[in-house]
């Protein structure tokens, strides 16, 4: 050994491995717990699940048909109607509750939607970048630059009005909220060490997208799925009030608060039972989207 | 000889302006010519942004070289294509710097070691179980370890997770990339220990990257020394240490520390910084700063040539 250089000690023994428990800290355990830890993000989820629920059991929570009149009209809420009747005298409990079946069936797959195509671009986009890139990020821009109801307004009235055409219309105009968000996080996935392994280790390029970069891109989608569902829900309602979603007599919450319209004096439940529905669905998926955001953070892990 | 590389150059685009047009270019590796013997272990030392790290990722093209000849195995690599590339990729392997950048958080370390071998289409189930197994008893691991995730290890058991994976192919060249440089000073020796060990066992070829002179000088048989891109010594361990002939080469190593307090040294405190790879200086790279400098080095740049015993130095003394 020369004099000027520092001899390194390779006396160390090596550390026995001790036998260890074999617990599997799985990511997935990982988030579990600190789901249950967040409150936020429990509460959100029993919103949630509870209009999941009363989606899913709607015939059994009410005994009534969405579209049976009665005699008594624009009833303020007793024992016989929870939430009152309507100006034909539907039950407007019976409605609020059939219409959280459609209020969830178009959030769940305009979102779900949007996120397949608007990810499938945004990996496309991100991972081969050049005039793939150019043309799917222009498009974003395109679809970005129009006011999203307003858009969707335009699809609706193109497309003809009805429930399906605007659930269409709300796939489309959430594209953009998607794809860019999987575009950048794919960007930064693909500039990490453990995909210039994964190219190193002669993986092909799908390979690669689909079992490397997509699995850590899909979080922030999560979140953005949960808070773009409560905006689907609005954007639903508000699709409806204008009268081109749901059409009679389907109990479309918005188009319940359409048809509310006139008496909101004379019979205010007609209006704040649909409205007070609206705004607990969309807070509890708020509420989740939120809590998963702070739970995904990792400047949030202990 | 494994691999021979022969006037390696590697340049990054600098684009600048609306449209990103092109208004220079980074000289990243500067024809660069080394071979590697089969069985040994060539160490590559250089300040940080020398372009050790690229001329490693060009010769696996992991980034495309721009121009120049690798050969393995009397194959030129550049000449393949992309599907013969990966197949290729199978002999070829690395072991990268940060033990937790380079593993996939959300993979199992079974399946992180399996992985390649799926690719390569290397044996069936059963099989493939078996060699993650003994992957991960080569690597001091044992087989618990083999259900957990990358972030419940330690950085050193992360690293000996990289070497482990590397190894899996059964790779005849491995790149190891600033594999210690990452970890505390007493894993390092622990994981250069079983580099070692492996390297034995199956007769590897290691090309080792790093910037302590002290880990190269135990791990390596031949050194080669790196100076903004360009290759300026290159020689037998041995002779390198003690004999260096290029000035930069003296300078780093007079740079070393030594855990002696008595200890009398001459230390060459060279002056300036290096200059940008964007704008090189003409003639010898190293000839702003080089204390010996003399007019021909400001215009001439300097052969890389053998001054005797395969000890090669591109310098004009």
């Amino acid at each position: 050994m020369s004099a000027h250089t520092q001899p390194v000690t390779f006396t160390q023994p090596e550390p026995p491995i001790a036998p260890e428990k074999e617990i599997v800290e799985s990511p997935f355990r990982d988030f579990v717990r600190a789901f249950l830890r967040h409150r936020s993000a429990v509460i959100g989820s029993v919103i949630v699940l509870s209009f999941l629920l009363i989606a899913l059991l709607a015939p059994f929570i009410t005994s009534y048909e969405y579209t049976a009149r009665s005699q008594a009209l624009l009833q303020a809420p007793s024992v016989e109607h929870w939430f009152g009747t309507d100006e034909m005298g539907r039950d407007i409990f019976t409605r609020v509750i059939y219409g959280t079946r459609i209020s969830l069936w178009v959030g769940l797959f305009a979102i779900s939607g949007s996120i397949m195509v608007g990810s499938l671009l945004g990996l496309v986009a991100g991972f081969y970048g050049g005039w793939r890139d150019t043309i799917i990020s222009r498009f974003f821009d395109i679809l970005l630059a129009f006011p999203s109801i307003l858009l969707a307004i335009a699809i609706v009235a193109m497309l003809g009005r009805s429930l399906s055409n605007a659930l269409l219309a709300i796939a489309i105009i959430n594209i953009p909220t998607f794809g860019r968000l999987m575009r950048s996080k794919v960007l930064s996935v693909k500039s990490e060490d453990y995909i210039l392994a994964a190219r190193a280790m002669g993986m092909k390029n799908r390979r690669i997208l689909f079992h490397h970069i997509l699995p850590n891109c899909w979080t922030p989608i999560m979140v953005q799925g949960t808070l773009g569902f409560a905006t689907a829900v609005i954007e639903a309602a508000a699709l409806g009030f204008l009268g081109l979603g749901a059409q009679p007599p389907e109990p479309e919450w918005g188009t319940m608060l359409a048809d509310a319209r006139q008496y909101i004096q004379l019979a205010p439940w007609t209006m704040i039972f649909p409205g007070v529905a609206v705004a607990l669905t969309v807070l509890g998926f708020n509420l989740l989207g939120d809590g998963l955001r702070d739970i995904f953070d990792p400047r949030m892990k202990q | 000889m494994l691999l021979q590389v022969h006037n390696l150059r590697k340049t990054f685009p600098i684009r600048g302006g609306l449209f990103g047009k092109r208004t220079g270019e980074i000289t990243a590796v500067d024809e660069v010519s080394f071979f590697v013997k089969k069985g040994e272990t060539l160490g590559l030392v250089g300040e940080s942004g020398c372009g050790k790290s690229t001329t490693g990722r060009a010769i696996l093209r992991l980034h495309e070289p721009t121009s120049g000849e690798i050969t393995f195995e009397g194959r030129s690599l550049l000449a393949l294509g992309e599907e013969e590339m990966r197949k290729a990729r199978r002999d070829l392997q690395m072991i990268f710097q940060d033990p937790f950048a380079s593993l996939n958080p959300r993979q199992k370390v079974f399946d992180i070691l399996e992985e390649p071998l799926i690719v390569h289409g290397m044996g069936n189930g059963p099989e493939r179980k078996e060699q993650v197994q003994e992957l991960l008893h080569l690597v001091g691991l044992n087989q618990s370890h083999a259900m957990r995730y990358p972030h419940q290890f330690s950085g050193g058991q992360r690293q000996r997770i990289g070497i482990a994976r590397a190894l899996s192919t059964k790779p005849k060249l491995i790149v190891a990339d600033e594999p210690v440089s990452a970890l505390d000073v007493s894993i390092q020796s622990q994981v250069l220990n079983l580099m070692a060990d492996l390297q034995e066992k199956f007769e590897l070829t290691y090309l080792f990257i790093a910037h302590d002179l002290s880990v190269v000088k135990h791990i390596s048989d031949r050194v080669g020394v790196m100076y903004l891109g360009r290759l300026v010594e290159l020689a037998d361990r041995d002779d390198l240490y003690e004999k260096p002939l290029h000035p930069y080469t003296q300078a780093l190593l007079s740079a070393v520390p030594v855990p002696d307090p008595d200890f009398q040294k001459q230390r060459i405190i060279l002056s300036g910084d290096v200059p940008s790879p964007a704008n090189l200086p003409k003639g010898c790279a190293f000839h702003p700063r080089c204390p010996l400098v003399m007019d021909i080095c400001k215009e001439v740049r300097p052969e890389f040539t053998d001054q005797g015993g395969g000890h090669f130095s591109a310098c004009h003394l």
